[in-house]
């Protein structure tokens, strides 16, 4: 449905996905993924991660721990970095950002990376082998190359040999959508011409237990905006994106970043805002910065965390921002888990893929939803072509990020 | 938009500053010693309590967060603008050590429950969540690491925003020490908070003026160091002290060009001016 108002004009100049992969419990690389998106699969299993002993669900990525990092970076070996490198291997993300590279230059390439725990497992197992006469921590832990947030960032910047601004954002689960807020800026100061955006989080006992401490953690595969939800199940992924500026001419399938908002909650360190008042903050910016009214966005990929709280906050947000019922949205969490400081990134790359294939991804997981949620919640894939997507990150600290996707022509 | 998709000059005008750190207790105490009319004594962190914040989290809030509140909140007085108003940056190289180590003391253990309020404390964006909420300020934080290089790639966070979306900006960047194990792994002996209100336009207030210009800002020219030991010391066993031949620059009052100390094989280059 489009207003007949006349749209206000774009505050942001659109920038051009020109390449992006990601991997996640549902796939691997870009085909898997879509396939999983396709048939309608979740990728979430039984815990059984490490020495874990609680009764939750986690979305592992298959093979993270055969991958070996690139002899000359083995200082940045951890899960997070080989979860890193598997995914940009895929895609053909590597040989495109080398060929932009060659393109505009090593120094005009930023890399923007967001990660909530980054390789902070190998610290916590590092704990356990502290030595018992002098309690220090085993030799082989190196705390830049995996613990440190920056990590991930210097691994990828590193591993593409970019000589460009790089820097990781923190924002726990907004991380990887404020890192498209962030390259955008210096894109547009002129400091670069392109830039390696995305997310990295790996598993680890931090989250794990984490989030049980706060009883977040669902007994059963997550369940985003059924009536039944009790809380998230915790994902991996790691999601790239080359991120570069419009060319003279267009191919109707190129997707574009049109708009992003971003916010703060001002509220609560772990609850959000009881009205949604940052979540709603953050989608009327990207809405204004993309020039479009509320009514010409197609579908919404929800933060969806299947939390009772967020959900409920979520749905009264979107609905103050769109109408009740306006347009059909879902979280992909039920397919992928909570994939945390990748959520933003990977959530990105699954809406570019509905925006290219011409689809809208159903609630993996989600069966009755919950009545006192005034949104269109999809519970299965809708065969109809979006032309711009919402995609919404929220986290705690009250941070808020959302991002407008939309086709070329 | 004000800029155009060019290599321009990026230029934003210092409003306010704020420090906290070993043997420095504000903007004008750290001032006076980086002019040497006063000698720089090494003395522990002393960080005020964070008076904004309910009196529950003001009990439960460790070094970053007490740290970022004090510098943030001197920079933003003297910048006399209202905090809830300004978007921000929160640059640190390691966030809270102590909770830190904490949460893989108990993971490490027999068991393995760690406390709610460690783990929410435990994000990155801890200092920046209490900052907004104290505050009550809505606008975007954006929340950053670049190891040693935080405080520079704040700076150009900080620099961007401020002249992209003509915003004036809060960066604060702030590190703290972890305790042993970690300690050895990441020696970081105390620690030390700076904030700079950055602003695009001049005001009566402005301290300095600061040009980035353009890609040269990425430098390979030496960094600038500081010729006090204990300062110089400082600056280089504590990420966010990497600020110190900046405000060493603002200090004197003189046009000069600084080098800071960004990422591994690059530096950031700024010329600094009379406002």
């Amino acid at each position: 449905m489009i207003s007949d108002a006349p749209p206000p004009p774009a505050a942001m100049q659109a920038l051009r996905l020109s390449h992006f992969t990601a991997a996640s419990c549902i796939g691997v690389g870009l085909d898997t993924t879509l396939a999983s998106l396709r048939a309608e699969r979740s990728g979430l299993k039984p815990c059984d991660f490490d020495s874990v002993d609680l009764a939750t669900w986690t979305g592992d990525v298959p093979g993270v721990d055969l991958e070996v990092l690139r002899p000359d970076l083995r200082a940045f070996d951890c899960r997070n970095n080989r979860l890193a490198q598997l995914a940009l291997r895929q895609d053909g993300f590597e040989q495109a950002v080398l060929a932009a590279a060659g393109r505009v230059g090593k120094q005009r390439i930023g890399v923007f990376l967001g990660t909530s725990t980054s390789g902070i497992l190998e610290t916590e197992l590092a704990y356990r082998a502290l030595d018992p006469v002098t309690g220090a921590l085993p030799a082989s832990l190196v705390y830049a190359g995996s613990h440190n947030p920056f990590s991930v960032t210097a691994f990828v910047r590193s591993y593409f040999g970019l000589e460009g601004p790089a820097v990781t954002v923190s924002s726990a689960c907004s991380s990887s959508a404020k890192v498209f807020a962030s390259a955008r800026r210096m894109m547009a100061a002129g400091l670069i011409d392109a830039a390696v955006v995305g997310g990295v989080d790996s598993l680890c006992l931090t989250t794990l237990y984490g989030f049980n401490s706060l009883d977040l953690l669902s007994r059963q595969p997550c369940q985003p905006f059924d009536a039944a939800r009790k809380g998230i199940s915790i994902g991996e992924g790691a999601a790239f994106v080359l991120l570069e500026k419009l060319p003279g001419s267009l191919d109707a399938n190129v997707i574009l970043l049109r708009g992003i908002g971003e916010s703060s909650d001002a509220h609560h360190m772990s609850a959000p805002h009881p009205e949604g008042r940052g979540a709603v903050t953050a989608m009327r910016q990207a809405l204004a910065s993309a020039g479009l009214l509320p009514g010409q966005i197609d579908y919404i990929n929800l933060h969806g965390t299947a939390t009772p709280s967020n959900d409920a906050v979520e749905g009264k947000a979107v609905a103050s921002v769109f109408g009740n019922y306006a347009l059909p949205g879902s979280s992909t969490k039920g397919a992928t888990g909570h994939t945390l400081g990748a959520a933003g990134g990977l959530e990105a790359v699954i809406s570019a893929l509905a925006l290219q294939q011409g689809f809208m991804p159903g609630g993996v997981n989600t069966h009755q939803v919950d009545p006192d949620l005034p949104v269109d919640y999809l519970l299965h894939n809708r065969e109809q072509a979006p032309q711009h997507v919402l995609s919404n990150s929220f986290g705690f600290g009250g941070t808020n990020c959302s991002l407008v996707l939309g086709r070329a022509g | 938009m004000t800029v155009s998709n060019t290599s321009i000059p990026l230029t934003v005008f210092v409003e306010g500053i704020g420090l906290v750190g070993p043997g420095l207790s504000s903007w004008d105490d750290v001032r006076d010693k980086l002019l040497g009319q006063t000698p720089y004594v090494s003395a522990p962190t002393v960080l005020p309590p964070p008076m904004s914040l309910p009196a529950a989290e003001r009990r439960r809030a460790g070094a970053v967060i007490k740290v970022s509140l004090a510098v943030g909140h001197e920079a933003v007085n003297t910048a006399g603008l209202r905090a809830a108003d300004l978007p921000s940056v929160f640059s640190s190289s390691g966030g809270d050590g102590v909770n830190c180590h904490d949460i893989c003391s108990t993971l490490a253990s027999s068991d393995r429950l760690i406390s709610p309020t460690r783990f929410h404390n435990s994000v990155h964006n801890a200092a920046s969540g209490y900052w907004s909420i104290s505050t009550g300020a809505t606008p975007t934080s954006s929340v950053l690491c670049a190891h040693d290089g935080s405080f520079s790639a704040g700076l150009l966070e900080a620099v961007t925003q401020a002249v992209v979306d003509n915003t004036p900006v809060l960066l604060v960047a702030y590190d703290t020490h972890y305790p042993e194990p970690l300690n050895s792994k990441r020696p970081v002996p105390d620690t030390l908070g700076v904030a700079l209100v950055l602003s695009p336009q001049r005001s009566e207030r402005s301290l300095a003026r600061i040009t980035l210009s353009g890609a040269a800002c990425m430098s390979r020219a030496p960094v600038d160091t500081l010729s006090d030991p204990g300062l110089e010391f400082l600056r280089q066993t504590i990420p966010a002290a990497r600020a110190l031949p900046l405000l060493q620059g603002i200090a004197r009052q003189q046009a000069a060009t600084v080098t800071l100390d960004y990422l591994d094989d690059m530096h950031l280059a700024l010329d600094l001016a009379q406002p």
